[in-house]
């Protein structure tokens, strides 16, 4: 069977160069196989799979849906973007949650306290985001550089104490004021210079899209240009795909983790920006938490692909939104968080699984091609 | 002389090994095809090819780690299907690998029974019994072991003892030796030979893989050429001159490493002055070692690995912490970083190439730019210039016949050989003035040797200045002007490569030059 197996690779894909066709293959087989737990999960629960995933379809692709969707999908991108900007370097920056938290809870609070002209308050507000991210996730790259302490740990132990600390913080005492009307605490509202509006991209919804979205894909540009074209990005990739050769081609590692970490913190810092300045005005305790935890599922779904990343984080958004519908029929809404688990999964498993048949591919096809011209040009070197 | 005599009279039986038309197709560059061979009881059976000529592969097809897609297998005249090495082990085929596979905080004892621990009451360790076989296999067969002794006190022939009395105490009757003295001096050859002698002797059957062929030629009682993935001779070692063997391997003249005449200048280029290098406890495993280098002069260490030359490298690299001081030109490095002391001008072709040397999953023009990317044609200020990177791969690939479809295929697509001059056409550009080739050829086939060999002494002849490390004695002594011997990571010998011979070397390598 093996030989049999190895003829056909051979013939089949030996010689065809693989496009990125094979590489979409994995995450789709993936969200049916999850598909298919997940139908199993339903038949189990007594719920008719086909029917259940319909109503889904049906209410996600509604234009207020859609929106929805957009909306959540901005604060995951950025959350994944800044996870995967560590996962490029082999960075596992489990922190993102602790660092969006704080960041959005300091920069709601140092936007209420200021007032500038629109454009700048917002970018003040978001340049504070970022620093404060940056700063809570340089106590990892830092603790990892100067003691070895592995940032999987630092950064899980950092998300703990962020959330002492936002307690702490948001405190009547401190940063909080009585929300209106509730008895929710929450910084003092952004000032309407702070506030951005949303866009009407949608039509057919009274509802807008947030217009942070802007940012989430500027800073997917940005990510792409900066680790694909720059000189650093390539330093980046590199110590990420192996630290000693990186380290003999003269890269300098540990200033590239403190970098990397800071930069992954920052980008954290905007991942809570689209609800904040888009949405809430404040930070209270209803302020979503967990982005940090989907950002990585995403990520990894997106497989650190600014494209793929964004895929992954509109149809987590588009589970989420879809969920919704679930409980008017009388059906768990939990079944969507075990279909995201599944797809996590699955995906991890078949992006292994074909990474592992591209790399023998390509090695086929190399001595395929050679086996050709080798004879020829042995023969020439040796007369 | 005696062993020759007596496989004959052995030969008359059924083959120990048959192997009849094996095919492999295997990702990577070379693959077995139609590869037959037969190996008589109580023979040492050499198999030689050059590196990437399908030895290892054969040999892990028929210790069961590979599996054949065409072909037969016989062993002792009864076909075979070997679906794990415990296949191979059950009808009496042992390895014994190139690399050791052994643990070091454990005794002899232990690591020989590791896997195959025999039992005392169901549950508890015969530790007893064992001692006893391991002393009652290592004294039939003059191996000498002593089973209590912990790996980690044992030299590297001691190691391989070990190795092979690990695949004996399991039962096997028919060793496969995968190069077995790469990792060994001269001496320890000779003693590793009588050992497979005192074995043949008492009936084993050994395979014998290496490309060396001074040494296939005395131990050998048949021989075997493998070239291109194929078999394309079986000599015997009487009718067969190293020389028919090298071309029979090569399909062409053997290159050598002679350098022609001396290009050495007045020039210092690099100057090492008591550079030590201290391992975490406090150690020094480079201790006060100075050397110049002048332009055009290429000095040679020789000495057993793990006596501080991959250190001395990673400190003159900047890689490592070190004291003394390194001198390039006239500028003091010693406080630089690695980039910049690359950028001032140093080569690096690092002792291994899949570890320091190479992004393997990144496509050869990202490689390209690994090691230089601060420099032209592959940057333009913080950019990355992909165009002009692209542009002088093409370069590389085409002046140091880097054989590859095309620059977009990852490294770890390419072979040894190949991989190894991409890396040496990388180091070599941007001019550098002081190369360090650390075992430039070591796992490269016998053309990509000659090739790197040829533009080692190109560049030498234009004035680059080279420290070699190398473990074949032969490269060392034809391609250096000086050669210097590192022991326990101080520098205690020099000599002079025009008038030593490999055994000299081999004897002040191992601390023996020191009594004489």
């Amino acid at each position: 069977m093996s030989a049999a197996k190895s003829t056909f690779a051979d013939r089949l894909l030996g010689r065809v160069r693989l496009g990125g066709l094979l590489s979409l293959a994995a995450p789709i087989l993936a969200v049916v196989f999850a598909g298919l737990i997940t139908s199993v999960v339903l038949l189990i629960t007594g719920a008719p799979p086909l029917e259940t995933l319909g109503i889904m379809v049906d209410y996600g692709v509604q234009p207020r849906s859609i929106v929805l969707a957009l909306n959540l999908a901005s604060g995951f991108y950025l959350s994944a973007i800044a996870v995967a900007i560590g996962f490029r370097m082999n960075l596992f920056n489990i922190g993102v949650d602790g660092q969006y938290r704080l960041a959005a809870l300091v920069a709601a609070a140092f936007g209420a306290s200021i007032t500038l002209p629109a454009p700048l308050h917002i970018a003040a507000v978001v340049l504070v985001a970022m620093l404060v991210g940056a700063g809570w996730a340089s106590i990892a790259g830092l603790l990892k550089v100067r003691r070895g302490v592995s940032e999987v740990i630092s950064t899980i132990m950092l998300n703990a104490i962020a959330t002492a600390l936002g307690s702490w913080l948001l405190n009547k005492d401190r940063l909080a004021v009585e929300v209106a009307g509730s008895n929710n605490i929450g910084t003092k509202p952004l000032g309407p210079s702070a506030q951005v509006s949303g866009i009407a991209l949608i039509p057919g919804s009274p509802l807008k899209v947030n217009g942070l979205i802007i940012l989430a894909v500027a800073v997917g540009v940005l990510y792409y240009v900066v680790l694909n074209r720059t000189r650093f990005g390539f330093d980046l990739r590199a110590t990420g795909r192996s630290e000693p050769a990186a380290v003999a081609s003269g890269v300098n590692v540990k200033r590239m983790v403190l970098i990397a970490m800071a930069l992954s913190g920052a980008v954290a810092g905007l991942a809570g920006m689209p609800i904040l300045l888009g949405e809430s005005y404040s930070y209270s305790l209803q302020f979503p938490l967990g982005l940090g935890f989907t950002g990585i599922a995403i990520a990894l779904l997106g497989r650190n692909n600014p494209v793929g990343i964004a895929f992954g984080a509109m149809l987590w958004a588009f589970l989420d939104v879809s969920s919704n519908i679930l409980q008017l029929h009388e059906i768990s809404p939990e079944i969507v968080q075990i279909m995201q688990g599944t797809i996590v999964l699955s995906v991890i498993v078949a992006y292994e699984l074909v990474h592992r048949y591209q790399i023998s591919a390509e090695q086929r096809r190399v001595s395929s091609e050679l086996a050709g011209g080798t004879q020829v040009r042995a023969e020439g070197a040796s007369a | 002389m005696a062993i020759r005599t007596e496989g004959a009279v052995i030969s008359t039986s059924t083959p120990a090994v048959e192997l009849e038309g094996i095919t492999k197709r295997f990702p990577g560059v070379v693959a077995n095809r139609d590869i037959s061979l037969s190996v008589q009881q109580g023979h040492v059976h050499a198999v030689v090819g050059e590196n990437g000529a399908g030895k290892s592969t054969l040999m892990k097809i028929l210790y069961g780690m590979q599996r054949p897609d065409e072909g037969e297998i016989r062993v002792n005249g009864k076909a075979a299907t070997f679906r794990s090495p415990a296949d191979a082990i059950a009808v009496g085929i042992g390895m014994v690998h190139q690399h050791f596979m052994l643990a070091d905080n454990l005794t002899v004892l232990e690591n020989v029974i590791l896997g195959s621990e025999p039992r005392a009451g169901g549950v508890a360790i015969d530790f007893g019994t064992a001692r006893r076989r391991i002393r009652q296999i290592s004294d039939s067969y003059g191996l000498g072991v002593d089973p209590d002794a912990l790996v980690e006190d044992l030299g590297v022939g001691a190691r391989q003892r070990v190795e092979i009395l690990k695949v004996l105490y399991r039962g096997a009757r028919i060793l496969i030796l995968d190069e077995p003295t790469a990792v060994l001096v001269p001496q320890e050859v000779n003693e590793l030979f009588e050992n497979l002698r005192g074995l043949v002797r008492e009936g084993l059957t050994i395979i014998f893989i290496s490309h060396k062929l001074d040494e296939v030629l005395s131990v050998a009682d048949a021989i075997t050429v493998i070239r291109r993935g194929t078999t394309v001779a079986e000599v015997s070692p009487e009718d067969v001159t190293a020389r028919r063997l090298a071309e029979l391997m090569v399909g062409s003249e053997l290159p050598s490493p002679q350098t022609r005449e001396s290009a050495v200048t007045d020039v210092v280029a690099l100057s090492v002055r008591g550079l030590t290098v201290r391992s975490e406890d406090g150690r020094a495993v480079v201790d006060g070692v100075g050397f110049d280098i002048r332009r055009g002069e290429v000095l040679g260490i020789a000495g057993v690995e793990g006596n501080g030359q991959a250190e001395l490298v990673e400190a003159v690299m900047g890689m490592r912490p070190a004291e003394g001081e390194v001198l390039l030109g006239d500028k003091d490095i010693s406080a630089w970083p690695t980039l910049r002391r690359r950028e001032a001008g140093i080569g690096y072709i690092p002792e291994d190439r899949h570890r320091h040397g190479l992004l393997l999953e990144a496509p050869l023009w990202e490689n390209r730019i690994l090691g230089h990317q601060t420099r032209r044609p592959n940057v333009r200020g913080p950019w990355i210039d992909r165009a002009g990177a692209r542009r002088d791969t093409e370069r590389i690939v085409e002046e140091y016949d880097v054989r590859t479809p095309g620059i977009d295929v990852d490294a770890a697509a390419l072979s040894g050989g190949n991989q190894q001059k991409l890396i040496v056409g990388r180091e070599m550009s941007g001019e550098p003035v002081f190369l360090i080739a650390s075992h430039p050829t070591r796992g490269v086939d016998v053309g990509a040797q000659a090739a790197i060999w040829d533009h080692l002494r190109a560049a030498r002849a234009a004035g680059l200045a080279v420290l070699l490390i190398s473990a074949d004695l032969d490269e060392l002594i034809g391609l250096s002007d000086t050669l210097k011997v590192i022991l326990r990571g101080r520098v205690v010998a020099d000599v002079d490569p025009r008038t030593v011979t490999p055994e000299q070397l081999g004897s002040a390598m191992t601390g023996a030059g020191e009594a004489a």
